[in-house]
């Protein structure tokens, strides 16, 4: 055992908080909470030419080929800056679903200028219908000659508002809920017929409602074999709630930190207001919380890139839980001890909160992710 | 970045597991089938064996009897034998004072006390707290003045002394000088319970047993060779304690086989012929719990590895006897809720019920000990906000 970080990824650690504290403050994401794109697309070319962007792709697709530990590392640093750049619909759910699917010449097309900070992806899964279960697809693939007629409705969609190209996962056989017959096309955002609305949500970024209305796709836009995607999306599902998790607990780290800080320096009965007990107990408790969060983080980083499926869900499952556990409570003791100030739109812990909410529900909130834990062999 | 135990590691794992399986007498296997309450006699045995073996005291240097073993054998095997429900040996020789005697001790003491210690033929117990100095240890009174014989004579009543109906010895914190501040006027010292004048009443806990005492000191005289460390010197010595090797504290091994039993208990309980087990309200509570004890062993783990490159403890080990203590009683509480009816059942005969669930309605009121001992888990808060967050007092 070794938790150690590598000299390299201490590097990349510190490169990486240097970089958010200079080029993503806060104030930065404030203003980006009024533009219709909410992310900046130089500063994205930016990460790219920094190596980010391919960090989590092989060398053999034109990445990296770092681990998920060093992936980690970045998202550690943008969950405590709130940096809102699309990194994980585009790099881990898109990018990961064409890695895994698409040709060598998909690879080339899509990855590449996603990996150069040239263009952003998003992945279309979530449903009405079927909450956090990718295999609930109700969207349907009918096939028609060489074509694809795709018709359906996809809520929620990560940068679906930006994004160059979407991912969408639709039916060509079988009943929603099935895990065969599950396939995923790539639809660039002029396709005829994509309706995309841009919705806002509740952290101040943006996502998309996609209505697909007979959708008109050649089969070449397909990805891998018809029906085969489900496995896929079901590592993505991890990949996802993996990454929320490293960036949620750099939301802890700040939101405990600014609340520390709030202690030592707010006086109230003529005092710092962080020597009376009772404060620093909920304190105590912030701080338990992040770091048995950071220990489940750091099982779900190693464990999401296990060769079996069952291992992975365990620990991702595990971690997302117990993300989910300790980023209410820090989040919610961050306002409730910064008092009436904590529930201003102007100070930004009420900005961290509304993150870690988000994050919790993303890619499976409590339950969901309790039930799945309970439902593998190990348990 | 590596979660993995190395093949040596696995080794010795399998190893410990062996020799466990093999070294356990048969009434005392009998019993950690089904968790029982292990008597002081089956310690004892069951310690005596661990020495045959030289795994009573694994983190004792070799020189002294130590194991010779790294922090992650300690740790493997202090979580295998937890995993086995072995009897938990005593801690008070040789974790508490056998470490204080060989940092603080003189060689005389050493050569003395910790070859009986190690080998189990002489039982310790601890005084330190007394009815008015629990959280507040240093405002002790317990009085020891010189003779002008080079003894020295102690007055008082210490508190909480675990098993001292059984030890042969007690370590105490006792005041040696009324004019100094509180903590600078207190000494260490090793005293005989068979000494004229120690009288130890058991006190019956509300898990049914008498594990704690009242131990009472009346013109009890102790040769000035048992003094450890300096005359007032106490303090420092008692503080020390706290800053050994706490990786062990977690309980991961006890609670993960708690958890165990949770289940196993909860597949054979019925409601309306459907075995708890399968209820999905049921489930999702003893997954939170293990996904609770999960992020518990990681921070533990977290610990050990820190420990084994040399580092100073980190913040991650702060929080391991908070959890520890916290997980472990929700463990208990869970098995209780799981037990139904059962759960009501106190010291009853074999049989009443389930002989998997009989140790543990006590073991659900002991276990709110846990919280307390060792330094109150407030205090540890305390101490955490001042020392990691470095908060103002």
């Amino acid at each position: 055992m070794n938790f150690d970080l590598s000299p390299d990824q201490k590097l990349l650690e510190s490169t990486a908080a240097s970089f958010v504290k200079k080029e993503s403050p806060v104030t930065r994401f404030r203003a980006l909470r009024e533009d219709p794109v909410g992310w900046s697309k130089s500063l994205w070319k930016t990460m790219g030419e920094l190596g980010w962007l391919g960090l989590a792709f092989p060398e053999s697709a034109g990445g990296l080929g770092g681990s998920f530990v060093d992936v980690a590392i970045l998202l550690e640093q943008f969950g405590a800056a709130l940096l809102p750049e699309p990194f994980v619909a585009s790099v881990l759910c898109a990018g990961t679903a064409i890695l895994r699917l698409g040709s060598a010449e998909d690879h080339e097309a899509l990855l590449a200028p996603l990996i150069a900070g040239d263009t952003s992806l998003a992945l279309a899964w979530a449903e009405r219908g079927g909450r956090y279960d990718p295999t609930w697809v109700e969207t349907t693939a009918t096939p028609k000659g060489d074509e694809y007629v795709l018709r359906g409705e996809k809520i929620f969609v990560l940068n679906g508002h930006a994004a160059d190209s979407i991912v969408v996962s639709a039916r060509t056989a079988g009943s929603p809920g099935d895990s065969d017959g599950i396939s995923l096309f790539v639809l660039p955002r002029d396709t005829a017929g994509l309706r995309i609305t841009p919705v806002q949500t509740m952290d101040g970024q943006k996502a998309a409602t996609i209505r697909l209305d007979d959708v008109v796709v050649s089969a070449r836009s397909r990805l891998g074999a018809e029906g085969a995607a489900a496995p896929v999306l079901d590592e993505i599902m991890d990949l996802g709630a993996a990454a929320a998790c490293a960036e949620g607990l750099g939301v802890m780290r700040t939101s405990l930190a600014m609340t520390v800080d709030y202690l030592k320096t707010r006086e109230q009965f003529g005092v710092k207001i962080g020597t009376f007990q009772a404060l620093q107990h909920r304190a105590v408790d912030m701080f338990i919380r992040t770091e048995l969060t950071k220990g489940t983080s750091i099982l779900a980083n190693i464990k999401v890139e296990d060769p079996d499926p069952a291992e992975r869900r365990f620990a991702v499952s595990a971690a997302k839980v117990e993300l989910a556990i300790g980023g209410r409570h820090v989040t919610q003791q961050a306002i409730q001890l910064h008092g009436g100030i904590g529930i201003t739109d102007e100070h930004d812990i009420g900005l961290y909160f509304k993150r870690m909410h988000v994050l919790n529900a993303l890619f499976g909130d409590e339950e969901h992710h309790l039930a799945r834990f309970a439902a593998q062999p190990a348990f | 970045m590596d979660l993995s135990f190395t093949p040596e590691q696995i080794t010795f794992r399998d190893e410990v597991r062996a020799w466990i399986r093999e070294a356990m007498p048969p009434r005392i296997r009998e019993k950690a089938a089904v968790d029982g309450h292990f008597e002081h006699d089956e310690i004892m045995e069951w310690h005596r064996i661990l020495h045959t073996k030289g795994w009573a005291a694994p983190h004792w240097p070799a020189s002294w009897g130590g194991s010779g073993l790294d922090v992650t054998q300690r740790f493997i095997l202090t979580e295998e034998l937890e995993l086995a429900g072995a009897p938990a040996l005593s801690p008070f020789g040789l974790m508490m004072v056998g470490p204080l005697i060989l940092q603080f001790g003189s060689d005389a003491q050493r050569k003395r006390f910790l070859p009986k210690i190690l080998a189990g033929e002489e039982v310790w117990c601890q005084g330190y707290s007394e009815p008015n100095a629990g959280s507040d240890l240093a405002s002790l009174k317990l009085s020891a003045e010189p003779d002008g014989k080079g003894n020295y004579v102690l007055n008082g009543q210490k508190t909480w002394t675990t098993y001292a109906q059984y030890a042969d010895w007690i370590f105490v914190l006792a005041r040696t000088d009324k004019t100094a501040k509180k903590q600078s006027g207190i000494s260490f010292f090793l005293v005989d319970m068979k000494a004229a004048g120690v009288t130890a009443r058991p006190t019956l806990t509300i898990a049914g047993t008498p594990a704690f005492c009242d131990t009472f000191f009346e013109n009890v005289v102790v040769p000035g060779e048992n003094l450890v460390g300096p005359l007032h010197g106490g303090w420092s010595l008692a503080k020390a304690l706290l800053g050994h090797e706490r990786t062990y504290i977690a309980a991961v091994g006890l609670s993960t086989r708690t958890l165990r039993r949770v289940k196993r208990i909860a597949a054979t309980t019925r409601e309306r012929g459907v075995p708890l087990l399968e209820v999905p309200a049921w489930r999702a509570r003893i997954a939170r719990l293990e996904i609770e004890l999960w992020a518990l062993r990681m921070a533990n783990y977290r610990a050990i590895a820190s420990a084994e490159l040399g580092h100073a403890p980190g913040p991650e080990s702060s929080i391991l006897k908070i959890r520890g203590s916290e997980i472990m009683q929700q463990c208990y509480e869970l098995a209780m809720d799981v037990m139904g009816h059962d759960a009501l059942s106190w010291h009853n005969e074999p049989g009443t019920i389930p002989a998997i669930e009989d140790a543990i309605p006590p073991q659900f009121n002991y276990a709110r000990a846990a919280s307390i001992y060792g330094g109150s888990n407030e205090i540890q808060k305390n101490v955490i906000a001042k020392l990691i967050l470095g908060l103002p007092s």
